[in-house]
């Protein structure tokens, strides 16, 4: 899941954030499956966004269990400073700031074993203790499932605003019906949709360059899930082995491999974002 | 910890062992292996039971083709879904209990919680040789409710599941002090979608990459179960609820997935 929030002047110091929200806009959640490229697709969203030098982009990572975030951001081993308004985050480029519970382990095997009141706890602390400074996109990377941690961020979110999901998936009917599931709880919750990505969508094989379908699209893939249940779908990405190793070494896919198919697309996927993001506003301070 | 009481060790009085399927990160395919693994225990000649515990994303009654299945009552508790060609492998899964497929269940940690007990506690699973317990990714509520609710019984130890990359295999680290933290015997770990061999050339392409979980098991002294391949037979086979085992012995899957089921019943033999 990830919420992103447009304009957005954090808790820039220990006060409770959704107090705060005056003149905030928040946007984009996703919430789905896992191991589907949930946090893959938050670090390039956040790198794609952060392109724009003039837009401070913070990513916040919840997923408490399994960060991986500070891998994928090339941030391993960094931690996290005090200040006297709070923590501050971990910052990649000058415009874009990471914070994670991976920054806040002493070694790579430490186990993060918490039932769910510790967590929610930890969460209420990122969004209010941290140090975000001015923030035009807040992205939230959030753990498989519909639990804890997601009712959580939506709960401590509410009051400023988000302004929706990306909920990604991979074309398999397994993959599909976690999604919908999810699909369900954002409208339970009354989360705006921005849309649906289907990863892992086929594979070029290098050699002869014939496609396969990995992870068969049995039932229709995204794109019929998204039609029966009225969900825009964002885009498609194909497999790329590149992706993986750049995850694996923290370099942006999108800068390493800027001819990629999957790079097109992700780009495509991270501009529709984006023009969401502004229609969004738009109609937000017409109501206003 | 709560204390087991006589109707506890009954329900579970018959299960010779049980296996925790774990793995720390999402998608890397823990349910696959349960379900590939109860089959070809099955295909061995052993009684075997599943126990889906992902509250959130159950796939197991789908990958098995009863997902339209529901559970009934009887005196000792409720009764499992039976699946496979000789109704021979016991299946219990919270996508039984919901009215409808695409519900989600969005509960905090106590309610999952106390299901979970309940599906330890309740279910009827009679006699078997193995119970296989699918569970979800992470260390938190739910995999601390199974393990304590497992602890008084016959438990035979984990398996950890990751995909080849390092950011996979971190989160098995993690994964591996929670067993080591919770007293769990760690039975090995297996690093599946390990290469893709291309259909029309026959070209071999490390998607996720190749060797994090061997290199890890390494690292950290456990046993390395083996590498199964990327093989849309596989993923085609699960998505239409057949029995993989039996239907695609050629496949490159095939062999690395019976291996890791012997190696368990190994495991079990010498325990027992």
């Amino acid at each position: 899941m990830k919420v992103l929030l447009r304009n957005a002047s954090l808790g820039s110091g220990p006060a409770p954030c959704p107090e705060r929200a005056q003149g905030w806009s928040a946007a984009p959640a996703a919430a789905e499956r896992g191991g589907v490229g949930k946090s893959t697709f938050s670090a390039l969203l956040a790198h794609g966004l952060a392109a724009d030098e003039t837009k401070q982009v913070a990513l916040l990572d919840i997923d408490l269990c399994g960060p991986s975030i500070p891998k994928i951001m090339g941030l391993e081993g960094e931690q996290v400073h005090q200040s006297g308004s709070g923590w501050s985050p971990v910052y990649v480029e000058e415009n874009l700031g990471v914070m994670s519970v991976g920054f806040l382990l002493s070694s790579p095997d430490d186990a993060v074993i918490w039932r769910g009141p510790k967590k929610n706890g930890l969460i209420k602390q990122f969004l209010r203790d941290v140090d975000w400074g001015e923030v035009d996109y807040l992205i939230v990377d959030t753990p498989p499932g519909t639990s804890d941690e997601h009712l959580s961020i939506v709960q401590y979110l509410s009051a400023s605003r988000i302004d929706g999901a990306v909920i990604i998936t991979t074309p398999q009917e397994v993959s599909l019906q976690d999604v919908r599931k999810e699909i369900n709880f954002c409208r339970k919750v009354k989360l705006p949709i921005i849309g649906v990505v289907e990863n892992m969508s086929g594979f070029v094989c290098p050699k002869c360059k014939n496609e396969s379908q990995i992870f068969p699209p049995t039932t229709g893939g995204a794109e019929k899930m998204c039609q029966n249940l009225s969900v825009s779908l964002l885009g498609k990405v194909p497999l790329d082995p590149q992706i993986g190793k750049s995850c694996d070494s923290g370099q942006s896919f999108l800068a390493e491999a800027p001819e990629s198919p999957a790079t097109l697309s992700y780009r495509k996927i991270i501009q529709r974002i984006q023009e969401y993001c502004e229609q969004h506003h738009l109609q937000e301070e017409k109501i206003m | 910890m709560a204390l087991c009481t006589p109707a506890d060790r009954a329900n579970l009085a018959g299960v010779r062992h049980i296996v925790l399927v774990l793995s720390g990160k999402g998608g890397v395919g823990k349910s696959t292996l349960s379900t590939e693994l109860a089959l070809a225990l099955r295909h061995a000649g052993k009684r075997v039971g599943i126990l889906d515990v992902d509250l959130c994303g159950p796939s197991i009654p789908r990958m098995l083709r009863v997902q339209d299945s529901a559970v009934h009552q009887c005196d000792s508790g409720w009764v499992p879904v039976f699946v496979g060609q000789d109704k021979a492998i016991a299946l219990m899964s919270i996508g039984f209990l919901l009215e409808r497929p695409d519900d989600a269940v969005v509960w905090r940690g106590p309610k999952k919680n106390a299901l979970i007990k309940q599906f330890v506690t309740d279910v009827a699973w009679g006699e078997l040789d193995f119970l296989i317990v699918d569970t979800p990714p992470g260390t938190s509520d739910e995999h601390i409710s199974t393990v304590e609710a497992l602890r008084p019984h016959q438990l035979l130890g984990a398996v950890l599941v990751t995909t080849p990359q390092a950011v996979s295999v971190g989160d098995v680290r993690r994964e591996l002090t929670f067993c080591r933290k919770a007293g769990l015997h760690i039975l090995g770990i297996v690093e599946n979608m390990s290469g893709f061999v291309c259909p029309h050339c026959s070209e071999c392409t490390n998607i996720f990459s190749k060797g994090g979980g061997e290199e890890l098991a390494k690292h950290a002294g456990v046993p390395f179960l083996g590498c199964v391949p990327l093989d849309p037979q596989l993923s085609q086979s699960l998505e239409e609820g057949r029995d993989f085992i039996q239907e695609f012995p050629k496949s490159s899957a095939f062999p690395a997935l019976t291996h890791i089921a012997q190696q368990i019943l190994d495991t079990s033999q010498r325990s027992s």
